[in-house]
């Protein structure tokens, strides 16, 4: 498992009722996007109205998990612990296929060969159950 | 209604060590205080505004701050936008004494990041709540965040790694200037390049040094400034701005600096071409490349032919950071108010080496929070006329 080492484990994220969507669409694989019936946006990070019209009816739907290296950077230096024995790492914005663009991890890749304009799929790492939630987090592969 | 032209920065002080792990940031904060109203002839019984940030302050800031030097000022604001914060609280100061809201407006600053050992740039970059879980989990820099930015330049502009280390070797030239800047010793291209990486592209002497320190800002109306101790600074025009992650595709590197630098030059009737220097937050060299294209010195993808072989040192096309900037003078956290301390003592001149000889415009422009994710931006024109 290369790419574990790549990065350090992932805690479960902290969670809210705008966010609860997300992080339990990550637990079951599943990469949740939210979309505005009212004037259509597709927005990411989830909030529980739409940023763009201020309009409260939204629905949740399952992105296609594709996209592209917006931007990157490898980490080679992070004193938090839990990141220190990751370095080197690759952080980075991915263009979804839908629009948004989320930060993540690129990882099962030397991060020498990532590139902008590289083709990325979604992956996921299953978080520490915590209150019966199963969680989990995002993160990017080569395509 | 504008303000332009009707409001003067009387009194500055910049904290002269880098080092001081016997104050607490208060402390720093009182001593700065003294001395820049001493710098305008003034006393803290004429102080009825009170501005104030810092990286360790809690929500009631600018109320224990006021407690601390006995104060009772008329008007508060402990409005927290970043490192930006300062250049912003001169534009709010000047608002409020336009306003008749007060008369004499105290901003201060003060930090001992350094002595505390605070992992400003290389420690993770959020804490643990539902918004930030979005970052938290990735273990995003501060340093990578701006990188990020750096690597999009590079794709889009074709700037280099030699165009960003100019900006560092030029800024180290100006801290060899000033004696109480913290790293003098000159460096080259070279060192830059070979310095270790701390996130790609950005090398260790990319990056900000980090330092205590602190700083304060007397403001008041020009024709109180008119009969003080010093030549009054005038603020000609102010901007402030925030860029985040838009929802849909995001330009990274379009920064705050656009909008803020847009409506300062406006209200300031001047432009960019007229300005004799430029005090840029340089939390990283990109952030100076960055501002410099947003605040319309260049067009974009031109800021890299800008600043390359000493476009921005002095003697340059714009110098920049004459003080040596957050990359070799100074930096405990947020630098805002160096940037307009600095920009000040140009403009009242005789800084002998350092000097940029016979200034009379300059822009101050600091960038708070992070590039890349959210930041803010404020712009502050001013000048000694």
């Amino acid at each position: 498992m290369a790419e574990k080492k790549q990065n350090p484990e992932y805690e479960a994220p902290a969670i809210d009722w705008e966010s609860r969507a997300y992080w339990e669409g990550a637990g079951r694989g599943e990469l949740v996007l939210q979309r505005c019936r009212d004037c259509g946006v597709v927005q990411h990070r989830p909030r529980g109205l739409c940023a763009s019209c201020l309009s409260d009816d939204i629905e949740h739907f399952v992105s296609s998990g594709r996209g592209e290296v917006y931007t990157f950077s490898v980490v080679r230096q992070n004193q938090m612990p839990a990141f220190a024995k990751a370095v080197p790492y690759v952080i980075s914005y991915v263009q979804l296929e839908e629009g948004p663009q989320l930060l993540t991890n690129i990882v099962d890749c030397d991060p020498d060969s990532v590139s902008i304009g590289m083709a990325v799929k979604v992956d996921f790492v299953p978080t520490p159950a915590t209150n019966g939630d199963a969680l989990g987090v995002p993160r990017f592969v080569p395509a | 209604m504008s303000f332009s032209g009707k409001i003067a920065i009387a009194g500055v002080h910049e904290y002269e060590s880098r080092w001081a792990p016997d104050k607490t940031s208060f402390q720093i904060m009182g001593e700065c205080a003294r001395d820049a109203l001493a710098d305008a002839g003034l006393g803290l019984s004429d102080v009825d505004g009170l501005f104030c940030a810092t990286m360790t302050m809690g929500a009631m800031g600018p109320v224990q701050l006021a407690e601390y030097l006995n104060l009772k000022p008329r008007y508060l604001d402990g409005s927290n936008i970043g490192g930006s914060s300062f250049v912003s609280h001169v534009a709010h100061a000047a608002g409020a004494i336009h306003a008749g809201l007060c008369d004499v407006g105290l901003i201060l600053y003060g930090s001992t990041a350094a002595s505390d050992a605070m992992a400003i740039g290389t420690g993770n970059s959020s804490g643990k709540d539902p918004s930030a879980a979005f970052v938290t989990p990735y273990g995003a820099t501060l340093v990578s965040s701006y990188a990020m930015v750096a690597q999009r330049y590079m794709h889009e502009y074709g700037v280099t790694s030699e165009q960003l280390a100019d900006i560092a070797v030029s800024t180290r030239h100006h801290a060899s200037l000033n004696p109480h800047a913290k790293m003098r010793n000159p460096i080259t291209r070279e060192d830059v390049l070979e310095s270790r990486v701390i996130a790609d592209p950005l090398h260790l002497l990319d990056c900000c040094i980090i330092s205590d320190g602190g700083g304060a800002v007397v403001v008041t109306s020009l024709e109180r400034a008119k009969d003080l101790r010093q030549k009054p600074v005038l603020v000609r025009g102010t901007g402030e701005a925030v860029a985040h992650r838009e929802i849909g595709a995001p330009d990274l590197t379009t920064i705050a600096a656009k909008q803020s630098g847009e409506q300062a030059f406006a209200m300031a009737g001047l432009t960019p071409a007229d300005m004799d220097l430029a005090t840029i937050y340089d939390s990283f060299t990109i952030t100076v490349l960055a501002t410099l294209e947003n605040l319309g010195f260049c067009k974009k993808g031109e800021g890299g032919a800008f600043v390359e072989n000493g476009g921005i040192g002095l003697g340059g096309r714009l110098p920049v950071n004459p003080d040596g900037g957050g990359l070799s003078s100074n930096h405990s956290g947020m630098r805002g108010i160096f940037l307009v301390i600095e920009a000040v003592r140009q403009l009242r001149g005789g800084l002998g080496a350092r000097q940029v000889e016979g200034a009379s415009l300059a822009v101050a422009h600091g960038t708070g929070g992070m590039l890349g994710q959210m930041h803010s931006g404020a712009t502050l024109v001013l000048s000694n006329s």
